[in-house]
């Protein structure tokens, strides 16, 4: 499986990208002496101008390269555990809808449908404004909004496998309904799972970024969307302030759909769309 | 001149294939009106020939070297135009799975006269009527009702009568058959081959017939050629390869054919192990606020017994209910009425805690070994979870688990390994002993060799014989196959439209059949004759 995934070009520039993003965030305070919320030097200071600042300064004279490396570490932690969180609620929800059917899957494919009608954006503007913005409501709010697509996929994945051959071998072996759904149904469910959170990850990014933006983000932590929506006002006059928040988005995004695309072109050999003899 | 000779050809697969070549350096030719089988088991490399002569081979594969002289014209050669042209008009093939290769959204009329608007022929209502006229050639009732159907609408026989409509209708020279009847029962399959002969001596074309089947060779084959990992092992006219095989492996093809040769009786058993009791099970589908419901009686009152060290066969075409019956006696699926009693208790009235404790007493070994080991678990894990759950302590589950690995022929070591490094016969036998690790009092065994090649199911078929020897097993055996059934059962029950239609010893059933039914069946088994002949 790894041979063929790193044998995709797109996927390992994605790997690469992440991983650069992700030791970016890690080593955030050795690479810079000073917090990104420090006043450095004159406001407005455009970039490659002054050795130390390579990137400028924002409309307060602080640093936004600083800034950059500790937005990446909001951006993917929110994105990582907001997607944990979606696949803790869709995961069993879905799996048990599939498995049992009838009433069970009536009730949690309503309840799924209730989210989904409920437009993703709107929601999580609500779900953050009635809580306090922080970065644990941010997160709950994004996780809140993606686990239906989750609960989805998998149902539908329980329920092929469900009717496969080796379930009711496992019937007969007298092996009991919540022990088939563990050890023989739920693992051969994985590989869209996986290709289908790192994508996840990808949207979550994008979402808090968008709330920040709108200034719903956590006040107390710097983030890419929270950048761009300072420096929307002034970005005739200093465009480095909302363009390189946003190439850090867009590389990330990019990273994580490339490595979810190879993924699932490494878990789904049979539907790759390179023709294999 | 030859309608069709190949010459010298090699196709190449990708680097990575398990060989170099598909097919290595073969030659073989044609004649006009004539029927040549290539026969041989899957992987020979006899469908890469077919698919290299319409063009149609897989990415990575390559014609690497040889010629295929067509009407003069070396068809591996031709440039893409020319043999999109000459397929259809001068070559046609039918396919295996007459499902997959129909388009399911479009009616058989239409289809059949695209294959005159894809040549540019004819009008509209030229077209239409030809339609019409190839419906009826190839036998299927009510041309004008049929015309207008989808494929969906058709039985399985049907479906492959459309398709050789289609492949008739610009009458090529060569007709390529690429196993079309392996998916049918044996009734349409005789009906079909006797189609193909029909039209052989009416149109006069050639006729290229892959298949696996030595039965199906005997019932229409001119010549023959077998193949074998890509190479042609013997060829000559059928009545010698037959009769007289020259070549070790297509005597041990020969000799692997359940050729009904019927095994010495053995005295009936008194104790049962399995009664069934008029069972019936019926399947509802459809039904809404303006369309009544549609009802399947897939088992109607059937009775039977199995009897203790008895092996019971169950014959039927699909659609019989056979399957259901095996499925509704381990209670995969409840019955809507009787009873399935396996050593006194009655399953079918079970709740289903009580039913989870008695699980182990009825196994199953099932028809697809590729769908009946989870892919993710070892082997290990498959034979030892019931075991363990029926409260066997593990390391004894683990040591039986070895010993049965060890039994089925595959090896202790086969224990730690996962299902995707096995082929299709070794995986039968792991499913094999995953039925015996639980000690049961009955085996059902699902169209257990039906998708396995006829040396492979020889040697499952041996298997199952020695086992019952060894463990006294009862086992109720479902096949559609009667060759099959006669080698390895004690007495045969024979199902159709969800009825029991007669049961009887083998030696009763096979020499002489009460029902119209049965004689049908018997005398619909490819190559029964011929089987016969050599019985005798």
């Amino acid at each position: 499986m790894w041979k063929r995934f790193s044998s995709n070009i797109g996927a390992m520039i994605g790997v690469v990208l992440l991983l650069a993003v992700i030791l970016i965030a890690i080593f955030a305070p050795l690479l810079f002496s000073h917090t990104p919320w420090q006043m450095v030097q004159r406001p407005f200071l455009t970039p490659f101008t002054m050795d130390g600042l390579p990137l400028g300064t924002d409309t307060l004279g602080r640093d936004v390269a600083s800034q950059l490396a500790y937005g990446a570490r909001v951006s993917l932690l929110v994105g990582l555990v907001s997607t944990l969180v979606a696949l803790l609620i869709g995961v069993p929800l879905g799996a048990l809808a599939g498995f049992y059917g009838n009433w069970v899957d009536e009730g949690a494919m309503r309840f799924t449908e209730f989210f989904q009608t409920i437009p993703n954006f709107a929601l999580a503007i609500v779900l953050v404004a009635i809580f306090e913005p922080t970065l644990i409501s941010i997160t709950i709010a994004i996780a809140i909004v993606s686990w239906p697509p989750v609960a989805r996929l998998v149902r539908a994945e329980v329920m092929s496998v469900r009717k496969r051959e080796f379930v009711d071998a496992a019937r007969l072996a007298g092996l009991s309904r919540p022990r088939i759904l563990m050890t023989q149904v739920l693992p051969n469910t994985v590989s869209p799972i996986i290709v289908m959170a790192s994508l996840m990850v990808a949207t979550a990014i994008l979402l808090e970024s968008s709330l920040s933006f709108l200034g719903l983000g956590d006040p107390n932590a710097m983030s890419w969307g929270y950048m761009i929506g300072a420096a929307r006002t002034v970005i005739r006059s200093a465009w480095w302030l909302s363009f390189f928040p946003g190439i850090a988005i867009v590389l990330t995004v990019l990273a994580l759909n490339l490595i979810g695309e190879g993924l699932n072109d490494a878990l789904n050999p049979h539907l790759s769309r390179k023709g294999k003899a | 001149m030859s309608a069709l000779s190949i010459e010298h050809l090699s196709i190449g697969l990708p680097k990575g294939a398990d060989r170099a070549f598909a097919v290595e350096d073969i030659s073989f030719a044609i004649e006009k009106g004539e029927i040549l089988c290539v026969v041989g088991e899957s992987g020979s490399g006899k469908s890469m020939t077919a698919n290299a002569l319409m063009g149609l081979l897989p990415p990575g594969v390559t014609v690497k070297s040889g010629r295929a002289m067509f009407e003069a014209r070396d068809i591996l050669r031709l440039p893409e135009a020319e043999k999109q042209a000459l397929r259809g008009e001068r070559i046609a093939m039918i396919f295996q799975e007459p499902m997959t290769a129909l388009n399911p959204l479009m009616r058989i009329g239409e289809q059949i006269a695209e294959v005159f608007a894809a040549h540019d022929r004819f009008s509209q209502q030229e077209r239409r009527d030809k339609a019409l006229n190839l419906i009826r050639e190839v036998g299927l009732p009510d041309p004008e009702k049929i015309i207008r159907a989808y494929p969906f609408q058709l039985s399985g026989g049907q479906r492959q009568r459309a398709m050789i409509a289609m492949a008739l209708a610009l009458e090529p020279k060569l007709l390529i058959a690429d196993e079309p009847t392996t998916a049918l029962d044996v009734t349409t399959q005789a009906q079909i081959l006797k189609l193909i002969l029909d039209l052989r001596e009416r149109h006069g074309m050639a006729v290229m017939f892959i298949t696996h089947d030595f039965g199906v060779v005997a019932e229409i084959a001119d010549q023959v050629i077998v193949m074998r990992e890509g190479r042609v092992v013997e060829r000559g006219s059928a009545a010698s390869v037959l009769t007289d095989p020259q070549h070790d492996y297509t005597r041990r093809l020969l000799d692997a054919i359940p050729t009904g040769k019927l095994p010495p009786a053995r005295a009936p058993r008194d104790v049962p192990a399995l009664e069934i009791k008029g069972l019936r099970k019926v399947y509802r589908t459809g039904g809404g606020f303006f369309r009544p419901v549609r009802e399947v009686r897939a088992v109607d009152d059937v009775s039977l017994t199995v009897g203790r060290g008895e092996v019971l066969g169950l014959v039927g075409e699909s659609g019989s209910g056979k399957s259901t019956l095996g499925r509704t006696a381990v209670r995969l699926v409840t019955p809507d009425g009787g009873q399935v009693l396996v050593g006194g208790t009655d399953l079918a009235a079970l709740s289903e805690e009580e039913l989870r404790r008695q699980r182990h007493k009825v196994q199953m070994v099932f028809q697809d070994p590729y769908a009946s080991l989870n892919p993710r678990q070892r082997i290990m894990g498959a034979l030892t979870d019931g075991p363990i759950t029926k409260g066997v302590p593990k390391a004894q589950a683990q040591a039986r688990a070895k010993e049965l690995l060890e039994i089925v022929g595959l090896g202790a070591d086969a224990a730690s390994r996962f299902p995707h490094e096995f082929s299709g016969g070794q995986r039968q036998r792991i499913g094999i002993a995953r039925a015996l690790a639980m000690d049961p009092e009955l085996i059902i065994a699902d169209e257990a060799v039906s998708a396995l090649d006829v040396s492979i199911q020889a040697q499952v078929l041996d298997l199952l014989r020695d086992l019952r020897e060894r463990f006294d097993l009862s086992i109720l055996f479902i096949t559609h196959d009667l060759r099959v059934a006669a080698q390895l059962c004690d007495r045969i029950a024979v199902m159709q439209k969800g009825k029991l239609v007669e049961i009887g010893t083998v030696h009763d059933i096979f020499l002489n059949p009460q029902q119209d039914y049965t004689r049908q069946l018997l005398a619909a088994v490819p190559g029964a004759d011929w089987a016969k002949a050599g019985a005798a």
